[in-house]
């Protein structure tokens, strides 16, 4: 249990600085950044308990928002994935999920790929639509959500591949 | 008394859920509009030191085109003083007699892709800064200070959607607000511009001196195009910064000494 902590905080600050020195950095087209930092909230313990995730969750987002100037975006989007997230892991891993006995070393790459891509979806909606906050700028929204999309839900794919080999 | 506590436990998740989604959004609320009070932002210690020591190392790899700005610059203020007709004029500009206070510092954090940018400097109160003052290169203007702290400051670049900035044209005095419409971080626009002043494709803008902010007569751009307005009334003009939004480094601060009389003028 302990090592569980201190695996997840040191996930939890080195994500942040990533994030936030590197990823913010990238500005692809002008515009377009990844957001791979709430692969936290996505390979968070699977068994702990929902406040514990919650809770995590609204921290990471309000922690990026303070680096970003952001006001309570990613806070927002972030908290809105932490209390969904059961919901997507029933969708993309099935029984497995609630049979208790699931780790996401373990589980089958392709369902992985759909989890990923459910969350960063659900995150990136919500953090632009929040972003931008205009309804006649729709497009806008969904344009940055697309390719900003893309962009982290590769970066998330590369990221797991590299690091799930490693643990085994 | 027990059912309510009941329920309060049985759905203590989504109670929670909603309690830190509502934070969340009141704080972007917040956020949406001009210099409003916020607690979330990157002028504090821990960001901005952190932006701080990242930026002592990246700002190596950029001082080549900063050196060679920052000569330009000496070039054209060494032109101006040996070309001044007679030692009368310098004396005149006294320092202690100046309206305008100017102060440098660098920039540890610049942003330009979203709709809301907001960069970090790292002078804050030690330095005197306060919310308010303007930030200018040496090409053009870059934004006004926000939040401060210590030692770093926020300020809201240019390139966001709640700042509007008066200016005017340098050939007419003509004047209008200058605003961002989130496209492109080298266009900014300028609207309300009458219908009756003549604008050419190249026409320079500059600051208009109205808002106690900035002095009258910094760069801001030239015009790129320009079309009516849907009433017909007000020109809509696309205007080139002369600086580049997404390499800022040195920059510099204007304290208006007379700011604080002119507010109080304006408040009675």
């Amino acid at each position: 249990m302990n090592n569980l902590l201190s695996v997840n905080s040191v996930r939890f600050i080195v994500l942040v600085l990533i994030q936030v020195l590197v990823f913010n950095n990238i500005n692809f087209w002008g515009y377009i950044n990844p957001y791979p930092y709430i692969l936290f909230i996505a390979f968070f313990p699977v068994k702990s308990n929902r406040v514990m995730i919650i809770l995590s969750g609204f921290l990471l987002g309000l922690i990026i928002d303070m680096f970003m100037d952001s006001g309570g975006i990613h806070a927002a989007a972030c908290v809105f994935i932490a209390y969904v997230r059961p919901v997507i892991l029933k969708f993309s891993f099935g029984t497995m999920y609630e049979h208790h006995n699931m780790k996401f070393g373990a589980v089958e790459f392709g369902s992985k790929i759909t989890y990923i891509t459910l969350i960063v979806s659900i995150h990136h909606i919500i953090l632009f639509s929040l972003e931008i906050f205009s309804l006649p700028k729709i497009i806008l929204v969904l344009q940055k959500t697309l390719f900003s999309g893309i962009f982290t839900i590769l970066l998330c794919i590369i990221i797991t591949i590299i690091f799930s080999r490693k643990s085994k | 008394m027990q059912q309510i506590i009941n329920f309060i436990i049985r759905n203590k998740n989504f109670l929670l859920f909603l309690l830190l989604f509502s934070f969340s959004i009141l704080f972007t609320i917040q956020s949406h509009s001009y210099h409003k009070s916020k607690f979330i932002n990157s002028a504090n210690f821990l960001t901005g030191g952190i932006y701080n020591s990242a930026n002592e190392i990246s700002e190596y790899f950029s001082l080549k085109s900063q050196n060679k700005l920052l000569s330009e610059e000496n070039k054209r203020l060494k032109s101006l003083l040996y070309n001044l007709k007679s030692i009368t004029e310098i004396n005149q500009i006294d320092s202690l007699n100046a309206p305008y206070y100017f102060s440098n510092a660098q920039v540890i954090k610049n942003n330009y892709s979203a709709t809301d940018n907001i960069l970090t400097i790292n002078k804050g109160t030690n330095d005197s800064i306060k919310q308010d003052f303007g930030v200018i290169t040496t090409q053009g203007i870059v934004g006004i200070i926000d939040k401060t702290s210590g030692n770093f400051a926020t300020v809201i670049s240019i390139l966001n959607t709640t700042i509007s900035i008066s200016a005017q044209l340098k050939k007419t005095n003509h004047y209008g607000d200058l605003k961002w419409d989130a496209k492109n971080p080298a266009i900014v626009q300028l609207t309300d511009i009458p219908k009756i002043a003549k604008i050419l494709v190249g026409d320079t803008i500059v600051t208009s001196g109205r808002s106690s902010i900035f002095p009258k007569d910094i760069n801001i751009g030239t015009v790129e195009n320009y079309k009516l307005d849907d009433a017909e009334n007000y020109y809509e003009i696309n205007v080139k910064l002369f600086n580049d939004m997404t390499n800022l480094e040195h920059v510099y601060i204007i304290e208006n000494i007379n700011k604080p009389e002119i507010t109080n003028l304006l408040n009675e």
